[in-house]
């Protein structure tokens, strides 16, 4: 099991979840992440003074999956999540030791 | 040439007062019923339009403090107004410097006492939600960095000591009213006061810590908005009431306050949009409020063209005024108190001398006044307010720094913020 863990911009988050969902993925986190990267931060002007602000807002997706769909989901996510422009994001992908589906006790891919 | 000689003093007094002074002492049902509602409009202005006009533009862990202090104002003014303020202001003069006590705890201001045609006990009420403001204005002066028992003493000591009796100089009878000072609704007694002792208690507060560069920007712009916009509606009563009486003077004084509103907003948006090529929210509420700040002591003077020619006279005066004040003189007044209410008030106070001009539309000075005569009377009442709020500020803050044991919380109280370091609540708690 991996977990895949991407990065992306706010106003993408439906585009890949309706991505992800037509693959057949059926469940996954999503959090509301502040950082920084490439693109660095940005200013806002209030009443003449500029604010600079470091941190822009994100939308972190996290989801397990089986490991042989780990390169569909990346190709999903970036064809989805992409514009093109600087700070679109990053994915991440991460080893899974362990599952359990709580209602169930079904473990390994079966609780995916 | 008796009773023409009459006449013009009537004409004077009526030029003179905010109030019908002179008017019969009869009760007129209908100017009641305004004045009730105008005292319920202008209290909404502070509880919540300022309150959330200012807790919108502070950072989010000092969100409720904000509102903290207006509330803790309105309770306290409100008290001390009946004890004293009432009477200092509004109560027989002494010398034209100062009411005396005679109407200490509202004595003999009960329901059948009569104040020109509405009973005196709606009048002080009225006046009680003006001076609720007035220190409220202040608030944003300060925020996010002073102690909340240093906010209650510093706004009593300031609503006895600086608010009653300027109120009193201009609209108790006193020094002001005699010499012929305008202030329609509260140019000089209201913003003039506010602005200027927020912009020394600013300076001798101290700025926020990161001041300029790294202090945070409005958390909330549309709370910012929303308050506003109740300012905005209740400013309908401040000016409109002011004119205390249900009639086509009230009518034209909320005409001529809502285009200049509307004025200063619009060329608010169009500075910003040629300077920074964004029209901002907070940029265009802030005009409003500029501009309503400037009309109001203008406002039962002045005809729409006044209003036009003073919102647009107010965009473009506080907005500079803002940037000089914060990024040439780098004095931390937060949330630009002076700037926008003090500058505002003083800016429609000297125009009034000419706006009030019948080929402006006014309704003319008094008569034997001209422009330039009214200009020099203006310029002294607003000129002596300022020399008289900043001096007593000064001995205010330094009284109420040595009896809280220093104005500002600690540095680690103000990282934290004043939500929870004064106040042992969270404005925002996700998950709750």
């Amino acid at each position: 099991m991996k977990l895949v863990m991407a990065v992306i911009k706010p106003h993408k988050l439906d585009p890949v979840r309706e991505a992800l969902t037509e693959i057949g993925v059926t469940g996954l986190t999503v959090s509301e992440v502040k950082g920084f990267g490439r693109q660095k931060g940005h200013t806002e002007i209030y009443r003449g003074a500029e604010y600079s602000v470091a941190f822009l807002p994100k939308v972190k997706i996290e989801l397990v999956i089986p490991n042989d769909r780990v390169e569909q989901v990346m190709e999903v996510i970036r064809d989805a999540a992409e514009t093109g422009q600087i700070g679109d994001g990053k994915i991440f992908v991460i080893d899974v030791e362990r599952s359990m589906r709580i209602r169930t006790g079904e473990t390994g891919d079966d609780a995916l | 040439m008796l009773p023409l000689a009459r006449f013009g003093t009537a004409i004077l007094a009526v030029l003179l007062l905010p109030m019908p002074a002179i008017a019969a002492d009869t009760l007129n049902s209908g100017d009641t019923a305004w004045i009730i509602v105008a005292s319920a409009l202008v209290l909404f202005m502070t509880l919540p339009g300022l309150a959330l006009f200012y807790a919108g533009l502070v950072r989010s862990q000092a969100v409720l403090s904000v509102v903290m202090h207006c509330v803790g104002i309105a309770c306290l003014m409100t008290i001390l107004w009946l004890v004293a303020g009432y009477s200092l202001a509004f109560g027989d003069s002494v010398g034209g410097w100062i009411g005396n006590l005679g109407k200490a705890f509202f004595i003999g201001v009960g329901k059948d006492s009569i104040h020109g045609s509405i009973p005196e006990v709606v009048f002080a009420v009225f006046q009680m939600t003006f001076a609720i403001i007035a220190p409220a204005l202040i608030v944003g002066a300060y925020v996010e960095r002073i102690k909340f028992s240093g906010v209650l003493i510093f706004s009593g000591a300031w609503l006895l000591l600086v608010y009653a009796p300027v109120c009193h100089w201009v609209w108790g009878g006193g020094w002001m009213a005699v010499l012929g000072v305008m202030d329609f609704a509260g140019g000089i007694v209201v913003h003039a006061t506010a602005g200027i002792s927020a912009l020394v208690i600013a300076m001798m507060l101290g700025a926020r810590r990161g001041y300029p560069e790294q202090v945070r920007p409005p958390h909330n712009p549309g709370m910012t908005a929303t308050g506003a916009a109740m300012l905005w509606v209740g400013w309908y009563g401040f000016n409109g009431g002011s004119q205390l009486a249900a009639d086509g003077g009230a009518g034209m004084a909320i005409a001529a306050t809502h285009i200049a509103a509307a004025t200063a907003g619009m060329v608010w948006m169009i500075i910003e949009w040629t300077k920074f090529g964004k029209p901002s929210l907070v940029g265009a509420v802030t005009g409003v409020i500029a501009g309503l700040a400037t009309v109001t002591p203008a406002s039962g003077f002045v005809g729409p063209l006044g209003g036009l020619i003073l919102g647009a006279a107010a965009a473009i005066v506080c907005f500079y005024a803002v940037q000089l004040v914060k990024h040439s003189l780098k004095i931390d007044d937060s949330l630009d108190v002076f700037a926008v209410h003090g500058v505002g008030g003083i800016l429609g106070s000297l125009l009034v001398s000419f706006l009030a001009l019948a080929m402006f539309g006014g309704g003319g000075l008094a008569e034997g006044q001209t422009a330039m005569g009214q200009l020099g009377v203006q310029a002294i009442g607003v000129g002596v307010t300022l020399v008289w709020s900043a001096v007593l500020t000064v001995v205010i803050v330094k009284v109420t720094g040595a009896l809280t044991g220093g104005l500002r919380v600690s540095e680690d109280q103000e990282i934290e913020g004043l939500d929870l370091a004064s106040h042992g609540e969270r404005g925002y708690d996700i998950g709750r």
